[in-house]
């Protein structure tokens, strides 16, 4: 049977259509079962407050550009905008849809229903040109101010040879920095009160501390800051433009590096989305092989994040003890997958390879080695009075602020919210686990690491229980879109031999369809949305990073804060820039 | 001493204190490198040794360049105001009973003075180089002496109480039965962690504060002149050892050994925990800081110092 997300949304859909009348709304099917309604803009923010109280969380928010789409459904017309709402509490999705004309590209604004609609509206700009009327700061976010066009616009070039060459004369550079200039009254900051004249600090781009290329300008009264301005996008390589340009099998060695500590994970992710539109189900043999890699990338980007907590607040040694053990880690992963940091491992309906012989020698060392170090760990940095008092009830926010930003993962759990993907709603396997999932308390800095250091000693059962129970079988199912295909008998039929030609030089061809599947990611809940549309390449690849809306809530928990306390939040919140810029 | 011999003996101090520092850069990388799991430099020469001479290669062979925005005078000259109150620093030190420079009846408030003067380097740096990183540096600087200052002079009045003199060598000759460490273990620890405020070592690193100012005073700062604060750095690291070492753990003296020796043996092992508290803590944030430095140690300083004049007092009467 498919891991089919149960949804319970029936109930939900029916009491819209008895509140605004079941004319309103277009049903569309997906291939992953979520709910899907079309609706008319006019009654969109009506509709949008009615749920709120029902769905806390905006998942996603993004566009799509309909207009060479073959097989469009039938309410679509130019461009959609996506709304993809979830309900914690009671596992809910929903997704709603609203089309609009080119020639009339406006959609009104969600900013006050949900607060991160914010920044996913002005991504929508960017890409496709859809405005919003009654969005308060309207401007590019990934791509440049000076860009031309929007580049998730189908008719926008996506590679090199389509544009002409670049070059950058010393106008235009000039004019380029110009335009990276931070400019206060544009965000509606005073540079001065009666009393007092504020600095304006820009940390980063470049800045040790901010994990990446990620810029956020300050606006200081001594070291006191009263207000930010995150500016991200430069490390966006438009993931989500390439991946309609990649086969769907050979987009995976990209997913690897939207979250590049978390290797496998973004593959799972990727590829649990692929196996919905195709219906593909996983023997379970590449089921436990996954969750112990996934698992086994946990660990490693918890260790990142535990060592560069500690550096961040001051401490040196740590992240040096920290680095060593996830090279060993690597030993592993390098000695099953070939690769380190990006082994784009997992496949369509399987993994690429079997376990090599001794894999279980060389894991039981590793899950028996890693505890007495955490305890060393937890003596050393967690249990230092100085990193207590730097991270303790600095930046805390509550579970309901969380929810209303799109925090998710660790950072969700360490407000109180007892929620994680892998147990409340199993994917993949998850099911038969034995795990607990660490919550705190006070949402704070200091709760957002304790969270974390538990979830290694968690990832560390679940990769035992791997260990001592991976069942036989084959490691790739032997559905036809599995890629690539089986080859044991290609040399001996010819219809095999033709599928498995075709599959490895075109590619698979997905059935016509949408599908998205959350999955709780080293940094929280990683979503790929894919459409296809019939073809060997996807339509259109929405990906929902985690690390995103957690730096648009960065202001919001520093302000009145120090500087020194700022870059404790940076620390404890986990984030990688490509996360967030994909 | 002939004032030859004491003029001679001056220079030698001053290439021996610069080629410490030098040595000490190489040195505690090395350390770090072994107690966090990792080499260190160890590819140039005997145990690496030679990343030194590599370094001072490398520093002295970069462009000088002052930043056009920045005050150009100040800016050139706050690098060595550090080196040379550090290196006069060093006058009043008694190495062994005939080893020293300066034996003047005031040797403890020359050396409070000197290192007093050194902090204006800092801060001048971080006003100079006009930028905004700096100035932050150089204001926390401002803060972190006004608060840290107060404290270290009176910190070592229970020495001097003890001994009835500021004369160094008199301070070191009065711990002949007893180690001031011992009587005066409150002194020594509050002076101990002025001591770090004062060398701008971590945890105390925050006009620098690699994490949250970049390089903090010294952003602007490259070459010569980014090595003359390092210099000064390390420095005021052995200064401070050195004042330690005389002040609560006797200085020279000790059995068998010669007299040199066992200040050498002290120096190096104060070194050495300075090290490892770089190692192992972080850093607190600047108004923990300060309300530490306010309301922590100024008044276990100051009991102390009553203690210590009562317990005077009782002995004498």
């Amino acid at each position: 049977m498919l891991q089919v997300q149960a949804t319970t949304a029936e109930g939900t859909v029916n009491d819209l259509f008895d509140r605004f009348g079941a004319q309103c709304f277009v049903v569309q099917p997906t291939a992953d079962l979520i709910p899907t309604l079309w609706l008319q803009r006019e009654n969109l923010l009506e509709v949008l407050q009615h749920l709120k109280p029902r769905f806390p969380m905006l998942l996603d928010l993004f566009g799509i550009d309909e207009r060479l789409r073959e097989n469009k459904p039938e309410a679509a017309a130019d461009y959609t905008v996506v709304y993809h709402l979830f309900n914690l509490a009671d596992r809910e999705e929903l997704r709603l849809k609203v089309a609009v004309a080119a020639d009339d590209a406006k959609v009104p604004s969600a900013c006050n229903v949900w607060a991160n609609a914010n920044w996913y509206e002005r991504e929508t700009w960017d890409m496709f040109g859809i405005e919003f009327p009654g969005h308060p700061n309207l401007r590019r976010i990934l791509l440049p101010p000076t860009w031309e066009g929007h580049a998730l616009r189908k008719d926008h070039p996506a590679r090199a040879t389509e544009m002409e060459p670049f070059s950058l004369s010393a106008e235009k550079q000039a004019q380029e920095q110009e335009a990276l200039l931070f400019k206060p009254e544009e965000w509606g900051m005073a540079r001065s009160t009666e009393d007092s004249e504020f600095m304006f600090l820009n940390l980063g781009p470049n800045h040790p501390s901010v994990h990446g290329v990620f810029r956020i300008a300050l606006q200081l009264d001594g070291e006191v800051v009263i207000d930010a301005v995150p500016d991200i996008g430069y490390h966006h390589r438009g993931a989500e433009k390439m991946a309609e340009r990649q086969t769907w099998h050979s987009f995976i060695p990209y997913t690897d590096r939207i979250d590049y500590l978390g290797g496998v994970m973004n593959n799972l992710a990727y590829v649990m989305a692929v196996e919905q539109l195709a219906g593909i189900e996983v023997p379970p043999r590449a089921k436990i092989i996954r969750i112990m890699l996934a698992e086994f990338f946990r660990i490693s980007s918890h260790l990142v994040f535990y060592g560069t907590f500690a550096q961040d607040v001051g401490q040196m040694s740590p992240v040096f003890y920290m680095f060593a053990d996830r090279e060993r880690l690597f030993g592993i992963i390098e000695a099953i997958t070939g690769g380190r940091m990006h082994p784009a491992w997992f496949r369509i309906g399987g993994v690429a390879q079997d376990l090599p012989d001794g894999w279980d020698r060389m894991v039981r060392e590793f899950i028996d080695f890693l505890p007495a170090r955490l305890d060393h760990y937890q003596k050393m940095a967690m249990d230092n009075s100085i990193l207590k008092q730097r991270t303790v009830g600095i930046g805390s926010y509550s579970t309901e602020e969380a929810l209303e930003w799109g925090i998710t993962g660790a950072s969700l759990r360490a407000t109180g919210m007892d929620f994680d993907l892998r147990r409340d709603r199993p994917y993949g396997g998850y099911d038969q686990f034995e795990f607990e999932v660490p919550v705190g308390h006070k949402g704070d800095s200091y709760d957002r690491a304790v969270v974390r250091v538990e979830e290694i000693r968690q990832s560390l059962r679940i990769i035992r229980q791997c260990l001592d129970n991976m069942p036989p079988g084959p490691y790739k199912s032997a559905h036809k879109l599995t890629t690539p295909p089986p080859k044991e008998r290609t040399l001996q039929d010819i219809e095999t031999l033709i599928h498995h030609f075709l599959n490895v030089s075109w590619g698979p061809v997905m059935p016509a369809g949408e599908a998205s599947f959350p999955i709780e990611a080293t940094k929280g809940i990683n979503n790929y949305h894919l459409v296809s549309d019939g073809g060997t390449t996807s339509y259109r690849t929405r990906i929902r990073t985690p690390s995103f809306p957690a730096l648009q809530q960065l202001p919001l928990i520093s302000r009145g804060l120090l500087i020194p306390d700022l870059i404790a939040i940076i620390a404890s919140i986990d984030f990688v820039m490509a996360d967030v810029d994909r | 001493m002939t004032e030859l011999g004491a003029i001679s003996f001056g220079l030698f101090i001053i290439v021996a204190a610069v080629g410490g520092a030098a040595v000490l850069t190489w040195f505690e990388r090395r350390m770090l490198g072994i107690w966090q799991d990792r080499y260190g430099p160890n590819r140039l020469g005997p145990f690496g040794i030679l990343q030194v001479a590599a370094d001072m290669l490398k520093l002295l062979t970069k462009d000088d360049w002052v930043p056009p925005f920045a005050d150009r005078a100040v800016f050139i000259f706050a690098p060595t105001a550090i080196v040379v109150a550090m290196l006069l620093g060093f006058a009043v030190v008694p190495f062994s009973p005939d080893l020293y420079v300066l034996d003047v009846n005031i040797g403890l408030l020359f050396f409070l003075g000197m290192t007093s003067l050194a902090v204006y380097s800092v801060l001048l740096g971080g006003l100079a180089s006009n930028n905004k990183y700096a100035l932050l540096g150089g204001l926390r600087s401002a803060a972190q002496m006004v608060s840290y200052e107060v404290f270290m002079g009176l910190s070592l009045m229970g020495v001097v109480m003890l001994t009835g003199s500021f004369s160094l060598r008199a301070i070191v000759e009065a711990q002949r039965d007893m180690w001031f460490c011992i009587p005066q273990a409150l002194g020594l620890f509050t002076f101990l962690i002025a001591g770090i405020a004062e060398s701008h070592r971590l945890p105390f690193d925050l006009p620098e504060a690699e994490h949250e100012l970049t390089a903090g005073f010294h952003t602007e700062y490259g070459g010569m002149k980014f090595a003359m604060f390092m210099l000064g750095e390390y420095l005021g690291l052995i200064l401070i050892s050195c004042m330690i070492a005389t002040l609560f753990f006797g200085g020279w003296l000790g059995p068998w050994l010669p007299p040199l020796l066992w200040f050498c043996i002290k120096v190096f092992a104060l070194i050495m925990f300075f090290i490892l508290l770089r190692a192992a803590i972080p850093r607190p944030r600047y108004d923990q800081l300060m309300s530490l430095g306010w309301k922590v140690m100024l008044p276990l300083t100051l009991l102390n110092l009553v203690v210590t004049g009562a317990v005077a007092l009782w002995l004498e009467g």
